[in-house]
């Protein structure tokens, strides 16, 4: 028998930091809020802002539940900080669309049946949406690549790269699927025989 | 009559546009006015108990309002039976914060309670507890021989059945084959964690928002638990980010939460961690023990499976491991076994195609390894030794397509290249495999309640209070009335997931589509009836002799079959009757009754798996290039969602055979890797093309409806025919789940 203590790391009594006070521009609407330092910008949306389409799922970043987009760039906003974003132009899924006026990314979320439960399905628009920002992808291997920080535990992974790659084939961003834009050729997927 | 105007069409899912647009709502996204935030304290000790709690320091933060714990837990419901849900096991449920005991790593052992996530958050992390840590027992390979037959308990749990004689029939055996097989637990890991909110409405009246696959499975908990009426708890579930089966019963947070609402007068949320997510219900670690045995023809002359597993010390968690293995193949000499072997963990939880999906790693590995052995490719072994009736229960099957399966799965993947070598194919540096297995899984229908309710401006509603955990029941309840009552898609809603509605019963084992779908039809029919005899009471009315029988409901009229202009808008129907709507429930009687009598038909989906792997032979890394499953599982009732429920489930085997793992280390008897980084899944580049084949089935026994469900089937034998193409690829057989470079080096 031994004697386990579960206790804080520091040994320092507890004590609160003072809130801080944030501007940010969400959605093309500002808002001012004021929150404790420690509110990751995730929690500041889905708590303090009733922004719920942001879904968390690790808090860790580990599964991209909680994509944004931050200047049109996608982001985990469970790994920053609302404080630290002061200033900040975010679109999250609610910015994508509505329900009555979805996003073509949305619609052929939609239309590819490129979810199941949904709770992975506004990260993966947004970081979709990141994605033809960035205009890196050309290749189905890429766009695998590239949207694997986006888990998907129903396993919607095929549809969701339709879904996609529909939405690029129609802004004319794809190159030949045979091909990897790097050069070379997209490895056969029938064998061959020694 | 049914017309086919939508069952079996591939509608997008009706709660498509809340989803992709986020404003579908799930458990801790109900942001009530006043609302506190509880965070959870897990142990860290697997075995001992609590000696002191110094909650002084954390309560004197401003904001801070209440700890959790067994020391000032009010008495709550005493008998065992009140913790009981209806998916519980045998034994005696845990309950949390019930007493200083700790009985398993990660147990809940308090509640912070405060005004906001993080300031909760943080008193938890500075919580000071006290344990007295006493040695915990959670490796189940040391504990094998203490491993004995578990008592009943779990409703639907039949001991596996044996017959004849397995040791004559290995004596008989020409070729033979023997082998372990094993596979650790696994944790669900839905991507939404689980979270309550419960809404403080005053006088013990309380809205429970909860992550759950039985609304009514969490109400009766609560209202046993906490001596609640029903009215007083609510408990609503409209959108539920993922199952698997972790939701089948209420988990603590649900307690936690409602406790803590009730105490403090309050509305209150409690959401778990990614880590915490590990601290409840798992696919159990099992040991498995497969010997098969043929004649010279290739007819298997005997099958052995046995199979050990964990449970936790206060309930018997069964499945069904080893029974399918004297069913899918037709042999007169089967002995099974199945043990069950108490551990200092939590209780494990069905989670998808619970058993089945284990029995049936090791069973279709032997086989392969079987094939191998008596000189047959494993798609003509598998066809000798096809069952045509279920020989466990002496029953006909109501009707079993596994054999288009194996063909239609074949011909598409191009098996009959196949050259049966292992190590014949191969790609640059890549070692190419082909391996195949199959699976079997029930068709169950259970009793459930709808109402359909047709207003006067022609628009259907129809509710039962069931759930959608991505199975896209919405989508097909709304198909089945829509045509059932000839409505456009447009002018029917479909509610769910509210105690308020008719009951339904918890989703999972693939019975929601045959019985909720069952109620659905019913409901509309009984409004059907409805609507005829208003149409009968109009003046002079063509209608006025006929029988349901002789009418039929089309673009939203009433016609008389015989002369189709006899018709009748059913909006008017409506507005003439006086009423604001029309209403009718489905009788919950035949669901009951049909419970009751005796089976007549044994009821299984089918599947055949056809895989390709390629092995990169220096570095061992596995890639699944190419997965064709075929499947029968009855009448498909939207091959869009039904498609993508299989999607789903190829990628679960890919994950079962080669990522997914919770590793215990049995110093600390904890999971190590519990968070999404180091508890492996597939990520979108780990999947490639797979092809899912509907193969045609009718089946007018199983249910009205001829559906068989499909959200379980296409799971099985995925795992195992990766394992087999791997053997295939290197040579190598891997019995070990899951395959991981380590073991093929
Ligand atoms: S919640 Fe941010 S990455 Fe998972
Ligand atoms: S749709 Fe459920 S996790 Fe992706």
């Amino acid at each position: 028998m031994s004697t386990v203590i579960q206790k804080p790391l520091d040994h320092q009594p507890p004590s609160l930091p003072p809130t801080q006070s944030v501007r940010l521009t969400i959605n093309s609407q500002e808002s001012h809020f004021t929150v404790a330092p420690w509110t990751t910008l995730l929690d500041a949306l889905r708590e303090h802002l009733d922004l719920t389409g942001t879904k968390k799922g690790c808090d860790h970043g580990q599964c991209g539940a909680c994509t944004v987009l931050i200047d049109g760039k996608r982001i985990n906003s469970c790994l920053t900080l609302a404080v630290m974003r002061d200033g900040a132009d975010i679109t999250t899924i609610e910015g994508l669309g509505t329900p009555e006026n979805l996003s073509p990314l949305q619609q052929a979320f939609i239309d590819h049946d490129a979810f199941q439960c949904g709770y992975c399905t506004p990260g993966q628009i947004c970081s979709a949406q990141g994605l033809l920002n960035e205009g890196k992808a050309k290749t189905e291997a890429e766009v695998r690549e590239l949207m694997s920080g986006n888990l998907c535990r129903c396993g919607a992974y095929p549809n969701i790269l339709s879904a996609i790659m529909e939405v690029m084939d129609k802004d004319g961003l794809i190159m030949d699927t045979k091909e990897w834009s790097a050069g070379g050729a997209k490895p056969e997927m029938d064998p061959i025989n020694s | 009559m049914m017309t086919t105007d939508y069952i079996g069409k591939p509608t997008n899912r009706v709660d498509g546009p809340a989803k992709v647009a986020g404003t579908a709502k799930y458990a801790a996204e109900f942001n009530v006015p006043n609302l506190l935030y509880g965070y959870v304290v897990s142990s860290p000790i697997a075995k001992g108990k609590i000696t002191k709690i110094n909650a002084e320091e954390v309560l004197a933060l401003p904001g801070v309002h209440k700890v959790f714990s067994h020391e000032n837990v009010p008495s709550l419901a005493w008998f065992d039976r009140s913790y009981k849900d209806d998916v519980a096991p045998g034994g005696s449920p845990f309950r949390p914060l019930h007493s200083a005991e700790v009985k398993y790593s990660q147990q809940p052992v308090a509640l912070v309670v405060a005004d906001t996530f993080e300031l909760a958050r943080y008193a938890a992390s500075v919580l000071e507890i006290e344990y007295e840590q006493t040695a915990h027992e959670t490796d189940l390979s040391k504990h094998i021989d203490d491993a004995r037959e578990p008592g009943g308990g779990k409703t639907g749990y039949k001991p596996p059945k044996s017959r004849g004689n397995f040791g004559r029939g290995w004596e008989q055996g020409v070729a033979k084959v023997e082998a372990n097989f094993q596979h650790g637990a696994q944790h669900h890991n839905p991507m939404e964690n689980f979270a309550t909110t419960v809404e403080w409405l005053g006088d013990k009246s309380l809205n429970v928002y909860d992550k759950t696959q039985g609304a009514f499975n969490s109400q009766q908990y609560i209202m046993k638990v906490f001596g609640l009426s029903k009215d007083q708890a609510r408990v609503i579930s409209k959108y539920t980010g993922g199952g698997f089966g972790s939701g089948l019963r209420p988990q603590y947070q649900l307690f936690l939460a409602v406790l803590a609402s009730l105490e403090l007068e309050r509305s209150v949320r409690v959401s778990l961690t990614r880590q915490q997510m590990f601290s409840f219900g798992h696919r159990p670690h099992t040991l498995q023990h497969v010997a098969l045995a043929t004649n010279a023809d290739g007819s298997l002359s005997g099958i052995n499976h046995f199979a050990v597993a964990e449970t936790s010390q206060f309930e018997d968690f069964t499945e069904n491991v080893v029974g399918w293995s004297g069913m899918i193949y037709d042999c007169k000499n089967v002995k099974l076994g199945y043990r069950l072997s108490k551990l200092d963990v939590y209780t494990p939880l069905d989670m998808r195609a619970p058993g089945a999906a284990s029995g049936s790693i090791a069973l279709e590995i032997a086989m392969d390894e079987m094939a191998e052995a008596a000189g047959l490719d494993p798609v003509e072994f598998r066809l000798r030794n096809y069952a045509d009736y279920d020989q466990e229960q002496n029953l006909p099957f109501s009707s079993k397509k596994l054999r288009d399966c194996y063909h239609e799965g074949a011909t598409k993947f191009g098996w009959a290249n196949r050259n049966p070598a292992p190590r014949s194919m191969r790609q640059g540096n890549r070692l190419i495999g082909w391996g195949m297995a199959g699976g079997i899984w029930d068709s169950a229908t259970q009793p459930a309640q709808a109402k359909a309710s047709l207003d006067a401006d022609g628009h259907l509603r129809v509710q039962s209070g069931s759930n959608d955990i991505g199975t896209g029941t919405y989508t097909i309840m709304t198909q089945i009335a829509a045509e059932t009552l000839g409505l456009p898609i447009e002018a029917v809603t479909f509610e769910l997931g509210d105690t308020l509605m008719p009951e339904a019963p918890v989703q999972g084992g693939s019975w929601t589509a045959s019985s909720v779908g069952t109620a659905v039809r019913k409901a509309c029919q009984a409004l059907g009836e409805k609507l005829l005899k208003q149409a009968q009471k109009m003046d002079e009315s063509a209608f006025a002799d006929a029988t349901i029988d002789d009418v039929q409901f089309v673009n939203g009229q009433l016609r008389l079959r015989t002369d189709p202009d006899q018709a009748v808008v059913l909006r008017d129907l409506v507005q003439a009757s006086g009423e604001p709507r029309l209403e009718a429930e489905n009788s919950k009687l035949p669901g009951m009754l049909g419970m009751l009598k005796p089976a007549q038909y044994s009821m299984h989906a089918h599947n055949a798996v056809f895989v390709e792997v390629q092995v990169d032979e220096e570095l061992g890394t596995i890639h699944v290039t190419r997965v064709v499953n075929a499947v029968a599982a009855g009448r498909i009732l939207n091959p869009k969602t039904a498609r993508s429920q299989v999607l789903g489930s190829v990628v679960w085997g890919i994950s079962m055979a080669l990522m997914e793992e919770s590793v215990m280390d049995h110093r600390f008897g904890r999971y190590m890797n519990h968070n999404y980084a180091e508890y492996h899944i597939p990520v979108n580049a780990d999947i490639h093309d797979i092809d899912v084949i509907f193969v045609h089935e009718e089946d007018d026994k199983v249910n009205e409806l001829g559906v068989k469900g499909i959200g379980e089937v296409g799971l099985l034998g995925v795992a195992a025919a990766i394992s087999n193409a791997v053997y295939h690829a290197t040579g190598k057989r891997v019995r070990d789940m899951p395959v991981m470079i380590d073991k093929l080096l």
